[in-house]
C-alpha cells in the first residue's frame, strides 16, 4: 500500500480511462454488467479523490512526474488542495449523474457509461495537470466525451444545439493552441511553474506578444466558462441535453474558471486583465439574470443559473483577486451541486406534464432513425411514495441553494464572498456594483424558480404525479444533503479552502515543489 | 522563408475564418479544417524557422544547439493534428445527423425565413 501511495495522483485519471475502454468492448445489451463496472469505477474514483483531498497539501503539494522525467522537461501532475477539491467535486457529481442514469437513461442510446468515464478522466486530468499542453490534451478528451454526451439520446433539438456547441468549442480549442504556442515561443517552456519563473525575466519587447498569447488563452478558457459574450451556446446546449449529462456539465463550465484561475494566479501572478474579467463577469451575471427571468421551463432556468454562477465567480475573482479565492471556491462547490440537483429535478418534474413521461417522446424521435436501439422500458422497481411532496421539497431546497438563502450554504458562500470583496477592492467602484448585482441575482433566482415551482406544484391542470424511482431521487437527495453537511461543517471546509487559496497565490510553494529536483 | 510561411498562415486563417462564418455546415467544417492547418503551421513557426536543421541530437558528437531545430513544437503539432482529425471526423457525423434530422444543411437547422 505504501508503495502505491505515490501513484495515487494517477488513479483519478487512469481508473475511468481503463474502465471506459473496458466498457467500450462489453456488448451493448449487457446493461447490468456495464452498469456495475461503471459504478465500481466511479466509486474507486471517489475513494481516490477523497484520499487525494485528505492528503493534498499536507505537508506539501503532491507532484507526480509522468515516466519519471522531472519537471520542467517531463510532464507533471500536481495535486494541491485546489486540484484535489475539484477532482472530489467531479467524482461526487459523476456518481450522482451515474446513479440517476441507472434508472433509465443509460439504456436510451449506445455507450453512455463509456462516455461518462472518459469525461471524468478528461476532467480529472485537466484539474491535475501542471503542464499547459497537457491541459489542452485533457480539455480535448473531456470535450470529445462531452460532445457525445450532449448528443446522447438523440433528437433534433439535441443535434441542433450540439452542432453549435461542437463548432464553437473546436474554434476555442484552436485559440487555446495559438495561445499556448505563443507562450512557448516567448518563454520556451510549457510547464506552469517554469513559465511562472521565466515570464518575469522576459525582455520588454517580448511582452506584447506574450500578453497577446495570454489573452488568447484567456478567451479559450472564458468560452468554456460561458462568459458573456462568449457563452451564448451554453443555455441551448445544456438545456437540450439529457438530465444526467446536463448535471455533469455543471462542472464543465467550472473547468474554464479553474483553468483561468490556475493560469492567471500561478503563471501570471495576477497579471493584467483584472478589470476585463470583473466587468465581463458582471455582464455575464446580467445576461444570466435576464435569461432566468425569460425562461419558461426549468431546464433553461437551470442553464441560465449556471451562467449566473459563472458570472458571479468571474466578477468576484476579477475584483477581489487572491483574497477571495476561498469563499469563491465555496460558492463554486455549492452552486455546482445546487445546479446539478436542479437539472436532475427538472427532468423528474417535467415528467409530470404528460402522462407516460415525455422523455420518451424526445427519444422516440431518435429511434425512428436508429430502430435497432432498445427503447427505455417503462418504470419498474421501487417507486417512491408521495412523489409530489418529495419533489417539491427537493425543489425548494435547490431554490434556496441557488438563490443563496439561509439555511443552505449558498447563503454562507455569497455572504463570505461579498465580505471578502468589500474588504479588498482592487476595482473599487466595481465592488459595490457587484454586491448589488449579486443580491439582485438572488432575488431573480427566487422569482424565476418560484414562478416555475408554482406552475408545477400548485397549478394542477393537466398534470399527474410522476412516477419516480428511488434511485432517481437518491442522487438529488444526496447532492442536497451534501450541501447541508457543508453548512454544518462550514468552518472546517472554509479552513481547507483558505489554505487552498493561500497555496494558489502567491505561488512560491507551488513553483518550488514542482521544480524541486527529485 | 519567413515571409512565405507567414503569408501562408495568413491566407489559411483568413479563408478559414470567412468559411467558419458561412451559413452552411459543410463550409463551416472546411473553414475549421483550414483554421487548424493555419494553427498547426503557427505552432511550428513558434519553434523558430530554421532550414535544414534536424530536430534530434546525435550522441557521438557534442552538438551545437544553434544547429538544431526545436523538437517540441513538432511533437505538439503532431498531437494537435491527431486531435483535430478526430474532432473533425466527429463533427462530420454530427453534420450528417443534423442534415438527416432537420432536412437542411443550414447551421441553425432551418432555412432563413422559415
Amino acid at each position: 500500500m505504501s508503495q502505491l501511495a505515490p501513484h495515487l495522483v494517477m488513479l483519478p485519471i487512469l481508473v475511468p480511462l481503463v474502465a471506459g475502454a473496458l466498457l467500450l468492448v462489453i456488448d451493448e445489451p449487457r446493461h447490468a454488467l456495464k452498469a456495475s463496472v461503471s459504478v465500481a469505477a466511479m466509486l474507486a474514483v471517489l475513494v481516490a479523490a477523497g484520499a487525494l483531498a485528505a492528503r493534498a497539501g499536507a505537508p506539501v503539494t503532491h507532484v507526480y512526474s509522468l515516466g519519471a522525467w522531472a519537471a520542467p522537461m517531463g510532464i507533471v501532475l500536481v495535486a494541491d488542495r485546489l486540484a484535489a477539491l475539484m477532482v472530489l467535486l467531479t467524482a461526487v457529481l459523476a456518481l450522482a449523474a451515474l446513479l440517476f442514469a441507472l434508472a433509465r437513461w443509460h439504456r436510451a442510446g449506445p455507450q453512455f457509461h463509456a462516455l461518462l468515464q472518459f469525461l471524468v478522466a478528461g476532467l480529472n486530468g485537466a484539474f491535475l495537470t501542471g503542464d499547459l499542453f497537457n491541459l489542452f490534451v485533457f480539455f480535448e478528451l473531456l470535450l470529445a466525451a462531452s460532445y457525445g454526451l450532449a448528443l446522447y439520446g438523440g433528437g433534433t433539438p439535441r443535434v441542433r444545439a450540439s452542432l453549435h456547441y461542437i463548432v464553437i468549442n473546436l474554434a476555442a480549442s484552436l485559440l487555446f493552441l495559438v495561445g499556448v504556442s505563443l507562450l512557448y515561443g516567448m518563454a520556451g517552456t510549457l510547464n506552469m511553474a517554469d513559465l511562472a519563473v521565466r515570464l518575469p525575466k522576459l525582455s520588454p519587447e517580448d511582452r506584447p506578444l506574450l500578453e497577446i498569447g495570454a489573452a488568447t488563452l484567456a478567451v479559450a478558457f472564458l468560452v468554456k466558462a460561458g462568459m458573456w459574450p462568449l457563452g451564448f451556446w451554453l443555455p441551448a446546449t445544456y438545456s437540450s441535453s439529457s438530465a444526467p449529462a446536463a448535471a455533469l456539465f455543471c462542472i464543465l463550465s467550472k473547468v474554464g474558471i479553474y483553468a483561468l484561475v490556475r493560469v492567471w494566479f500561478v503563471v501570471f501572478s495576477e497579471g493584467p486583465g483584472a478589470e476585463l474579467i470583473a466587468y465581463g463577469g458582471m455582464a455575464t451575471l446580467v445576461f444570466g439574470m435576464a435569461g432566468m427571468l425569460s425562461s419558461p421551463d426549468l431546464g433553461r432556468i437551470a442553464s441560465f443559473s449556471l451562467v449566473v454562477s459563472s458570472g458571479t465567480l468571474l466578477a468576484t475573482i476579477g475584483i477581489g483577486g487572491s483574497n477571495v479565492v476561498a469563499p469563491a471556491l465555496f460558492y463554486l462547490v455549492t452552486s455546482t451541486l445546487g445546479t446539478a440537483a436542479l437539472f436532475l429535478l427538472a427532468e423528474l418534474i417535467d415528467r409530470s406534464r404528460i402522462p407516460g413521461a415525455n422523455l420518451l417522446a424526445v427519444t422516440a424521435e431518435a429511434f425512428r432513425v436508429e430502430d435497432e436501439q432498445e427503447q427505455p422500458e417503462e418504470l419498474v422497481g421501487v417507486l417512491i411514495p408521495a412523489t409530489m411532496a418529495v419533489l417539491s421539497l427537493a425543489f425548494a431546497c435547490a431554490t434556496l441553494l441557488i438563490a443563496g438563502l439561509p439555511p443552505l450554504p449558498g447563503f454562507l458562500a455569497k455572504f463570505s464572498m461579498m465580505a471578502a470583496v468589500l474588504d479588498s477592492p482592487r476595482v473599487a467602484a466595481g465592488a459595490w456594483l457587484l454586491l448589488a448585482l449579486v443580491v439582485l441575482s438572488g432575488l431573480v433566482a427566487v422569482i424565476a424558480l418560484a414562478r416555475a415551482g408554482v406552475r408545477v406544484f400548485w397549478a394542477d391542470s393537466g398534470r399527474v404525479a410522476p412516477r419516480v424511482r428511488l434511485i432517481e431521487i437518491l442522487p438529488v437527495a444526496g447532492l442536497i444533503t451534501g450541501c447541508l453537511v457543508l453548512t454544518v461543517f462550514a468552518g472546517p471546509a472554509m479552513n481547507y479552502l483558505t489554505r487552498a487559496g493561500d497555496a494558489l497565490h502567491p505561488p512560491e510553494d507551488y513553483i518550488r515543489e514542482v521544480l524541486r529536483p527529485r | 522563408m519567413e515571409i512565405i510561411l507567414s503569408l501562408g498562415i495568413a491566407v489559411l486563417t483568413g479563408s478559414g475564418v470567412w468559411l467558419l462564418l458561412r451559413p452552411r455546415t459543410f463550409q463551416v467544417i472546411v473553414g475549421l479544417s483550414l483554421l487548424s492547418y493555419a494553427v498547426n503551421l503557427f505552432i511550428f513557426v513558434m519553434g523558430w524557422v530554421r532550414g535544414g536543421a534536424a530536430p534530434f541530437v546525435s550522441t557521438r558528437t557534442i552538438p551545437d544547439p544553434a544547429g538544431f531545430a526545436d523538437p517540441l513544437p513538432q511533437a505538439l503539432v503532431l498531437t494537435a493534428i491527431v486531435i483535430a482529425f478526430a474532432t473533425t471526423a466527429l463533427l462530420l457525423v454530427v453534420l450528417l445527423a443534423a442534415r438527416g434530422l432537420t432536412g437542411t444543411d443550414h447551421v441553425d437547422g432551418r432555412e432563413p425565413g422559415q
